[in-house]
């Protein structure tokens, strides 16, 4: 069985007790963008402000589990003040994180490490993984963040 | 189960053979055995089974509701129904325009009956829980099915949390439709049961279409069959059938009245723990005593989200549902967006309360 440390690291603990980049912008200059977890009720709002192809501030709402709250602090202070492409490129890094390898169920090595350095603190989330049930709870706010994104460039 | 699978495996009133039978005297018997369970005043007749008590309500509304609801006519539900007994009215409304009102649920986790003469106009059936799926609130059906036929309304109950805990008799409860699924009282998943009193069901036009439904059809039209098997288009679940007939022949040998004292006995010594070992950090999201009260505990812990809560908890081997239960509204009600369901069964032990309580302790400290 896999333990609750792998799940809920220090830095997890940490982000879901002190969220980062809590609260609300104005829209508009602000975009908005409300994700849902119809299965539990989870809910995150996305506030972004976009100014010159750069993701210049971030806010978040919403409420749920420390997984999903502690993804959605986690992705604000990976993604602030950063350009777009490097938005978007650390989104894939960090859904690539978030991919079950069926190999990596079937024995009880360690999934797939990416380079820590790519991916920084999100890495405490790596442990999800363990649990794929929960899987969903960690990327409720980054699909959220790349519906915000699409919607901006359509 | 098994024997049904490993000996017989054939398909209802249908073969000759020896096994198809078998098959047909499993699948009757647990009709049989269904009816005498809920004291059915006309005995396995009245007893139609579906794939789960989700289908048994469509089949009320989709069959008996089309048929006997027009525009205007109000469907009474409650704000503690599960979504079973929910969106098939919201669907016949948007067929219909028939109206669906909630009987509030009170601060005391109640019903609120307060206005229930003026929710009372207008309305042809009361839909309403035997038992809360989230509150563990019993409520008073004897008293709402007497409400109920003084204004002319039918009264259909969802029995599906209470009918494995405790004694039912649909005669003396005098209600009108009862709706509930085996994998609740000990059964296999995939059968559910719909009890309404025999004239009732002879009125009501068939729900889905196939074989095993029909009494006739030809190259211009079809015959239904009377009775039951007018409901129960296609090869039935015959194996779940046998298992359900198993459930209630081991229910019956305890009897359902030491399953409530022992399930009461129970759920009381865990109210009291709860709240004396907590000092108000776990919250009891439902009734604190046990009147009027079955073995489901909904825990909110505060600062803890319910996710959190189950994933230590499995760490322990106890599995408690997080989430809402399928009880949107009542959650809104309370303001809550999940909570953890503990639930007692006759098969608990106050041992199992001892592991709770232990791992309960453990995701309060981890989250601090």
């Amino acid at each position: 069985m896999s333990n609750l440390e792998d799940l809920y690291r220090e830095v997890i603990l940490d982000h879901y007790r002190s969220p980062r980049n809590r609260g609300e912008l104005s829209t508009p200059p602000a975009i908005r963008v409300e994700g849902f977890n119809p299965l539990c009720g989870d809910e995150v709002v996305v506030y972004l402000m976009i100014d010159d192809d750069t993701l210049t501030d971030i806010k978040l709402t919403g409420h749920g589990c420390s997984i999903s709250q502690s993804s959605s602090s986690l992705m604000s202070a990976a993604v602030k003040g950063k350009p777009l492409n490097q938005v978007r490129d650390i989104i894939t890094k960090f859904k690539q994180l978030m991919t079950v390898h069926e190999s990596s169920l079937e024995t009880t090595s360690e999934p797939e490490v990416l380079d820590a350095r790519a991916v920084g603190e999100l890495a405490a989330l790596q442990g999800v993984v363990k649990f794929p049930v929960r899987i969903k709870c960690a990327t409720l706010a980054w699909n959220t963040l790349s519906q915000a994104l699409d919607e901006e460039s359509a | 189960m098994s024997r049904h699978y490993e000996r017989r495996h054939a398909n209802v009133h249908r073969g000759v053979y020896q096994t198809a039978n078998e098959s047909t005297h499993d699948y009757e018997n647990a009709r049989d055995a269904i009816a005498r369970f809920i004291k059915a005043p006309a005995g396995a007749k009245e007893i139609v089974f579906t794939k789960n008590a989700t289908e048994s309500f469509n089949l009320l509304a989709k069959s008996w509701g089309a048929a006997n609801l027009k525009a205007g006519d109000v469907v009474l539900i409650s704000e503690m129904e599960h979504h079973a007994n929910i969106v098939p009215w919201f669907q016949l409304r948007e067929a219909l325009g028939i109206e669906v009102r909630f009987i509030p649920v009170g601060d005391d986790f109640r019903l609120d009956l307060s206005s229930i003469d003026d929710l009372m106009k207008g309305v042809k059936l009361v839909s309403i829980t035997a038992m809360s799926n989230v509150l563990g609130t019993v409520n008073p059906l004897k008293e709402l099915a007497e409400m109920a036929h003084r204004h002319g309304a039918l009264i259909a109950v969802d029995a599906a949390q209470s009918v494995g805990h405790s004694r039912t008799d649909v005669t003396e409860l005098d209600v009108d439709f009862f709706v509930f699924s085996a994998h609740k009282m000990l059964g296999p998943t995939g059968l559910g049961i719909f009890w309404t009193r025999e004239e009732i069901l002879a009125d009501m036009p068939p729900f889905l279409g196939g074989g095993g439904m029909i009494a006739d059809v030809s190259t211009t039209g079809y015959v239904p069959a009377k009775g039951p098997t007018r409901f129960e288009a296609g090869t039935p679940p015959i194996a779940e059938a046998a298992g359900l007939g198993a459930a209630v022949l081991y229910l019956e040998g305890l009897g359902m009245d030491n399953v409530r004292d022992h399930e009461k006995l129970l759920t009381d010594d865990a109210l009291t723990r709860l709240e004396e070992e907590f000092d108000g950090r776990i919250q009891v999201i439902g009734p604190t005593t046990t009147l009027e009260r079955g073995g489901v505990i909904s825990l909110d812990v505060k600062g803890v989200h319910a996710h959190d809560v189950a994933q230590v908890l499995d760490q322990y081997g106890v599995c408690v549902r997080p989430g809402h239960h399928c009880a949107k509204p009542l959650m809104k009600r309370f303001n809550l967006s999940a909570t953890a369901r503990a639930s007692y069964g006759p098969y608990s032990l106050t041992s199992d309360t001892d592991v709770l309580l232990e791992a309960l302790s453990d995701a309060v400290k981890l989250f601090g």
